[in-house]
């Protein structure tokens, strides 16, 4: 039989998915213990995320909670920082260690037979670091030199003055690695402290994701941090997000780069926290205007200007006021005009015009009818539960997260956008070749350009 | 133990397509993975870049969906996307199960009705696009010419491998939309492609689909395998100058090509070597003597040839002729010694838990479909998942020992120096400028 080519084939009813199904036990200590059962393939994941991200870096030590996370893995009792590196090697071992805003997750995916050697291993690094004056010395040159090397890095300068834009002195205003003068003055004796003070059991959540019961992963959770010790809450860091950051006004921003290639360019403002009511609205909206690639602003900067390999819109989401911000690198000589597009789609997004039913279709199908996908290793699952302790959501969010978001209708999104994006009050930011663009910038009508230097 | 198996059952279609299906019933969702065994080793000089380009043109609509790629499948729940390399272009959705007719349906579509909907307009808006992804990717990263400075000199200029995926951008601009048909019309047809399908469908399902959309489309010739030769008998020394803080050096060897002998022992060689910290180059030049501030390497093994890469960023202050030497050193010792007993226990613990790792996803880059053509497109084999899997754990210490002599000889190599932007006497002694455009 020949295919009907005159029409795309329909496409059938979603098919049911159970999402995982979350147990939670907490130990005698207070740590907050999640595990799956998640039968896919022989391997497990475990995440011990713990609150307190780059945003509780103390004020003119930006860059402490990153490198006391670097720090942690550098020996431990009797290792070496080699042989702790050749232990996780012999259980053929993934180690990784993400520093965000509000916590910094630790990530050991194994085989499930490694479980138990993988949660000792993971106990030493995190519980019983070597700290050592050798190794801190050493990885914080590292950082610095890495510092000095991202300088050469278009996205990277356009991240740092761009946080540095967005948050100014609040302490969100950084990137996880730091700032050289920071970093400069951070001893060892502070990489102690911070982790004293934060890498308590009260503090942390364990996610254990793998082929087994509920049972062996508590199992697992437990004989490798019951000895974790409770401490008393003398020193709780306060939290980054009950700290008001102050809003930005409009602006334009320049980090000069002779002769580049591209412009890397920014665009946004503080918008909304991830404990928003208008959550699903934003998603919706976010997929509309520029979170996948088609919306309106890839499909008008890449498929109908030829500006850049791609553009898009997100939320940086955090506990405390996040940003919403454009991305995209565009060829020189496009610069102000894919500026001008870009502020010219925010803003027809926000009334002038509203998203089609197509459109809110598209936006809706591609967040919902796609979801079962993000739970298919391990790693996935494991991630997604400590996400959901990161920003205090219930089990039952992955089951709500599909009807949510088809509840969102045209409306929502356009009041969404209305509320929370502003192009008033957007920063522009341009890593580029000024003396070629500058005039073009200044013809956009935002402002005589401010020039930041080149600096991490 | 559990071994690591990727099951699978393949049909050739009387097209010529080959059809391999994968069950794997966790998720609802099916990976639909198409591979055409045409890469940038099938340009010629003067038209660089032509295959990824193409690549783009794809996801421009076709006869009978005659407008862009992803609206239909997004709306249906799908990721997608494609990649060109040397050797090889892939496509791929991963769709929930109630949209495999649709991928189906535009997979085949582009594959037998693509030139009817390919207009000088999209023509000229993705030759911008990828002009876009060769500036930001290439031009305006720090060491973004380094590759492109080394293929040009490990492989002569009319090796197939002399020249980078991303094309130059000469070459770009002068890409011909005539050329584009004729292209499509050699390489992209069913005789010259291969069709995974992994995940929740079932195998007979799979090739009753398979069969319904791709069985009208042609065959297609066959395109003539090539067989480049390259050698290189002395040491090459080269300098090129950048926007960068710190110096930089490229070591690269002639090495087996994908699957030849020896080709696993040097994938176990860059491990032991050079990447993380339980290698010997981490241990040496960025733990103890704090000379370099990264240290990696890589078996860049593709169907033609192979090279091995080995590279390492001078800590401030420090030159790269003391680099050189202690890798040159290292170099030496496991020539004559080998890896140790450790590192070879280390190095079978860590591979069975990569090809563990390998089985947990269905599909896009590296997932499972992806694999299954890889083997069979390669191969004619798909299962040779688990041949793949033996080469490593059949390696010896000597077997390493023995391929590092063979192909890892300071008198033929080529030694690239990146360095600031007017420090050309950062380079190694002897370098020859070079540029890149």
């Amino acid at each position: 039989m020949r295919v009907d080519r005159s029409r795309l084939p329909a496409i059938g009813r979603d098919p049911a998915f159970r999402f995982p199904r979350i147990v939670r036990h907490r130990l005698d200590n207070g740590l907050d213990v999640r595990t799956v059962e998640h039968h896919t393939a022989p391997v497990v994941t475990l995440v011990m995320q713990i609150e307190g991200g780059l945003g509780s870096d103390p004020h003119g030590l930006e860059g402490l909670a990153a490198l006391t996370a670097d720090m942690v893995d550098e020996g431990t009792g009797a290792l070496s920082a080699i042989q702790v590196a050749e232990a996780l090697a012999s259980i053929g071992g993934e180690y990784d260690v993400d520093v965000g805003a509000d916590a910094i997750a630790f990530t050991l995916t194994t085989l499930d037979r490694f479980a138990e050697r993988g949660a000792r291993l993971l106990a030493d690094i995190l519980l019983r670091p070597s700290l050592r004056e050798t190794d801190f010395s050493r990885v914080r040159k590292l950082r610095l030199d890495r510092l000095r090397q991202l300088t050469d890095l278009p996205p990277a300068v356009a991240e740092h003055a761009f946080v540095t834009l967005m948050y100014g002195q609040h302490p969100y205003g950084h990137l996880a690695i730091g700032t050289e003068p920071a970093l400069r003055r951070i001893e060892l004796e502070q990489v102690s402290d911070f982790h004293a003070r934060t890498f308590r059991p009260a503090r942390a959540t364990f996610a254990l994701v793998g082929p087994m019961s509920h049972e062996r992963l508590r199992t697992v959770a437990a004989e490798a941090f019951s000895g974790w010790r409770h401490e008393s809450a003398s020193a709780v860091l306060d939290g980054p997000e009950d700290i008001e950051a102050t809003s930005s006004s409009a602006r334009l921003a320049v980090v000069a780069r002779s002769g580049a290639a591209q412009s890397e360019l920014r665009m946004g403002h503080l918008s909304a926290r991830r404990d928003t009511p208008d959550y699903s609205a934003l998603l919706v909206m976010n997929a509309v205007l520029g979170g996948q690639f088609v919306s309106r602003i890839n499909l008008k900067l890449r498929e109908e200007k030829g500006y850049t390999y791609g553009a898009r819109t997100g939320f940086d989401w955090r506990r405390g006021k996040s940003p919403f911000a454009l991305q995209a690198s565009v060829h020189t000589a496009a610069t102000a005009d894919a500026i001008r597009d870009s502020l010219s789609e925010l803003d027809d997004l926000r009334g002038p015009r509203p998203p089609s039913d197509k459109e809110m279709s598209l936006a809706k199908a591609s967040l919902t009818r796609g979801y079962p996908r993000n739970f298919e290793t391990a790693q996935q699952v494991a991630r997604s539960v400590t996400q959901l302790a990161l920003y205090d959501l219930p089990d039952s969010y992955f089951e709500e997260f599909v009807p949510k978001v088809n509840a969102v209708e045209a409306p929502d999104v356009v009041r969404a956008a209305a509320k929370y994006v502003d192009p008033t009050r957007m920063v522009t930011l341009v890593v580029g070749d000024h003396q070629t663009i500058g005039d073009s910038l200044v013809a956009l009508g935002l402002g005589e350009p401010q020039l930041l230097p080149v600096e991490m | 133990m559990t071994s690591a198996t990727l099951p699978f059952v393949k049909r050739t279609l009387s097209n010529g397509l080959d059809v391999v299906v994968h069950e794997d019933h966790h998720v609802p969702i099916v990976a639909i993975n198409i591979w055409y065994h045409v890469g940038s080793k099938d340009e010629r000089p003067g038209r660089t870049g032509f295959a990824h380009l193409f690549e783009h043109l794809m996801f421009e609509g076709s006869q009978h969906h005659n407008s862009g790629y992803f609206p239909p499948l997004q709306q249906a729940g799908a990721l997608l996307n494609g990649s060109t390399n040397a050797d090889r272009t892939n496509y791929w959705e991963v769709v929930p199960t109630s949209a495999v007719d649709l991928a189906l349906w535009m997979e085949s579509d582009r594959m037998g009705y693509l030139l009817p909907a390919l207009t000088q307009e999209r023509f000229e808006t993705q030759r911008e696009v990828v002009l876009n992804e060769r500036r930001q990717n290439y031009e305006n990263r720090p060491y973004g010419f380094a590759l492109m400075a080394i293929a040009a000199a490990i492989f002569p200029n009319d090796h197939p491998y002399h020249w980078l995926t991303i094309g130059s951008a000469s070459d770009i601009n002068a890409m011909q939309l005539d050329e584009v048909h004729d292209f499509f019309r050699t390489y992209y047809h069913a005789s010259n492609a291969s069709l995974a399908l992994a995940g929740n469908i079932e195998a007979a399902r799979g090739f009753e689909l398979a069969e319904q959309y791709f069985g009208e489309l042609p065959a297609g010739a066959k395109p003539q395998p090539l067989r480049p030769k390259a050698t290189l008998e002395r040491e090459v020394r080269l300098v090129l100058e950048d926007r960068v803080e710190m110096p930089r050096v490229y070591m690269t060897w002639h090495s087996p090509a994908m699957f030849a002998e020896d080709d696993a022992e040097m994938d176990l060689l860059a491990d032991l070597l050079a990447n993380g910290k339980t290698s010997r180059l981490y241990r040496t030049l960025v733990y103890e003597q704090r000379i370099a501030l990264d240290v990696s390497a890589y078996q860049n093994s593709r169907e033609l040839a192979g090279f091995f890469l080995l590279v390492a960023t001078a800590a401030p202050g420090r030159s790269l002729t003391e680099i050189a030497s202690v890798i040159d050193t290292e170099l030496q010792r496991v020539s004559d010694e080998g890896p140790s007993v450790a590192e070879m226990e280390r190095a079978r613990s860590q591979t069975e838990a990569h090809f563990m790792y390998r089985l947990q996803t269905v599909g896009g880059f590296g997932g499972k479909s992806d694999q299954l053509n890889a083997y069979n497109v390669f191969c004619g084999d798909p299962a040779f998942f688990a041949t793949d899997l033996a080469r490593y754990q059949s390696a010896t210490a000597d077997g390493v020992a023995g391929a590092a002599r063979r192909h890892l000889g300071f008198d033929r190599r080529v030694v690239l120096s990146i360095v600031p932007r007017g420090q050309h006497s950062l380079a190694l002694p002897g370098s020859e400028l070079v540029t890149v455009v």
